[in-house]
């Protein structure tokens, strides 16, 4: 039997399998087909201060080996979250975790405030990398002063589990990644979507109504996995890979990389089930490899290149 | 009803024109109870093109062959590959999705609108509604008589309405061009087509103040509720096409 279990700050994870935010819903979408509590974690559905519709249609557009979206974080609120989908959520037994976006510095200190009192919820994942959203997201997550600032404030008001989500859409990724680290994060995750664009020669419009959008799936897998393995050498706080993770395969470079955890996203439009299956064969391929623990291939390339 | 994720197989392809054509695929599992205007999510074979699953209306049902059938425009890359599957080969599916068509008043005079690709849910729902004690009837319109899809199937539920663009059969026009629209006042309409064609329709129950259902179509990436690309614009804000529709009455809709 291998251990899957990892830390990340002092909250255990059972696995390191985690869903991305804005691809797992609140998680009761995928009841139907897997037990949510199985996984190491869930990051929710990104949540403003006040509801959001988000961007008109169209939304996506499937691209190569990936697909771009601008979503534009609709969500209804944290009001609406607080009454409505926490009490839903209580139920699993896995790491809760709520991804927060702000317009404005004083929108994420207020949602750290009121996501701390929430007691199931065990972390924030700080989204300062949405590249869909007019005002905040991305600029916040592109400009060093204002990360720092977003970071220090954030990590004053809230003293549980605080993970930075980074924007790749930068020249030095670890740069923010160091940032985050200085200003008191426990952890980083990467990378968010890489800001895209497509057009349609028919219609000859842009394939999205934002023009620009964020891409994810397989095609950004292999600027992720180099993003996160310069960011596992560049800091000492545990890195959460995500990026075009579609098996376990994928799971497991990011993991030799240096990631201590992994974050299923786009995947999981197209197997539901597959974070689940992703588990599984992260046991399977430590056991073949006679391997007892996960924390074993966790920068293997690292120390083997070192 | 919960969804599943489940692997069935090809019984038939089965070419209908040179743009159309009807999965008929055999579940390994029995069948839940599935509801005209419900879908399924389509695993297309993997290659860069085809990354995402393509969302598909079911057509038929036929519980005791335990089958759906789904019937498919080819018009890109992920369709061509589906038109090319053969009987045996394996189609992964996500079903059922969606909400479904309301079951009208009792004797209610029911007319079911399909235009090109639209008519998919409304041999389901016509079936469905004919074994409920109604009597449908269709109106179906095409660009031109080639492109009529299994008139005969529609024919069996109740009268069937024709129009083509070029008049080669039935009256020459759109669907909200055919007289029986002036001449005969229904009291339900269900609807499924070009955008355009729907805005028609509902235009036209609008005006004649005549209850209306449309199904709608939309890009989408996961098909039941999570990714939030298929919205549309409703009087309750921006809502899923996969899980709140494909089923919309006419009044929730921002035109």
């Amino acid at each position: 039997m291998v251990n899957l279990g990892i830390s990340i700050g002092n909250l255990k994870f059972k696995n390191p399998v985690i869903t991305a935010s804005g691809t797992f819903g609140y998680g009761s979408e995928f009841d139907d087909f897997i037990n949510v509590s199985s996984l190491g974690g869930i990051i929710l559905k990104g949540t403003t201060m006040e509801p959001r519709e988000g961007n008109p249609y169209p939304r996506m557009a499937e691209t190569p080996s990936g697909m771009l979206n601008a979503v534009g974080l609709q969500n209804k609120g944290i009001d609406y979250f607080e009454k409505n989908i926490y009490p839903k959520i209580s139920g699993y037994e896995t790491n809760v975790i709520v991804n927060i976006n702000g317009s404005y510095l004083e929108d994420y200190i207020a949602l750290a405030e009121r996501v701390y009192k929430l007691e199931k919820i065990s972390a924030i994942e700080l989204n300062i990398s949405c590249p869909n959203v007019k005002m905040g997201g991305m600029a916040f997550g592109t400009n060093p002063d204002s990360a720092r600032e977003v970071i220090k404030e954030v990590r004053k008001v809230y003293s549980k589990l605080l993970i930075v989500k980074l924007s790749p859409n930068v020249t030095n990724i670890a740069d923010f990644a160091r940032i985050a680290e200085e200003e008191g994060a426990d952890s980083v995750s990467l990378i968010n979507t890489l800001l895209g664009m497509s057009i349609n020669v028919n219609t000859m419009k842009p394939s999205l109504s934002t023009i620009t959008g964020g891409l994810s799936g397989p095609a950004v897998k292999p600027v992720a996995l180099r993003m996160v393995w310069q960011v596992a050498r560049a800091v000492k706080i545990p890195v959460i890979g995500i990026g075009g993770i579609m098996n376990t395969n994928d799971a497991i470079e990011f993991f030799m990389a240096g990631a201590s955890a992994i974050e299923v996203g786009t995947a999981s439009f197209i197997d539901p089930q597959i974070s689940v299956k992703i588990i599984d064969g992260i046991s399977h391929y430590l056991a073949d490899k006679g391997f007892s623990d996960i924390k074993e291939i966790i920068g293997l390339i690292n120390r083997n290149s070192d | 009803m919960a969804k599943r994720i489940d692997d069935f197989i090809i019984k038939e392809n089965r070419k209908i024109n040179n743009d159309f054509f009807v999965l008929e695929l055999s579940g390994n599992n029995y069948l839940p109870v599935l509801k005209p205007g419900q879908f399924v999510q389509v695993k297309v074979e993997e290659s860069p093109e085809t990354f995402l699953r393509r969302p598909l209306s079911i057509h038929d049902v036929d519980y005791d062959k335990n089958t759906i059938s789904l019937l498919v425009q080819i018009a890109g890359k992920g369709t061509t590959k589906l038109s090319k599957l053969n009987p045996g080969e394996i189609l992964n599916i996500i079903y059922p999705l969606g909400n479904s068509f309301s079951l009208p008043a009792e004797n209610s005079d029911i007319l079911l609108i399909g235009g090109g690709c639209g008519v998919a849910p409304l041999l389901f729902l016509g079936k469905y509604l004919k074994s409920n004690g109604f009597n449908p009837s269709i109106l179906m319109g095409f660009r031109n008589s080639d492109r009529i899809i299994e008139y005969d199937e529609y024919a069996a539920i109740g009268n069937v309405y024709l129009t083509t663009e070029d008049g080669s059969k039935g009256e020459k026009g759109f669907v909200t061009d055919h007289s029986i629209l002036r001449d005969h006042r229904f009291d339900y309409i269900s609807c499924c087509g070009p955008a355009s064609m729907m805005k028609a329709v509902a235009g036209y129950c609008f005006a004649n103040d005549i209850k209306c259902e449309v199904s709608l179509e939309k890009l989408m990436a996961c098909g039941f509720g999570v990714c939030l690309c298929c919205i549309v614009s409703t009087v309750s804000g921006n809502l899923c096409t996969c899980i709140d529709g494909p089923v919309f009455n006419i009044k929730d809709l921002k035109w």
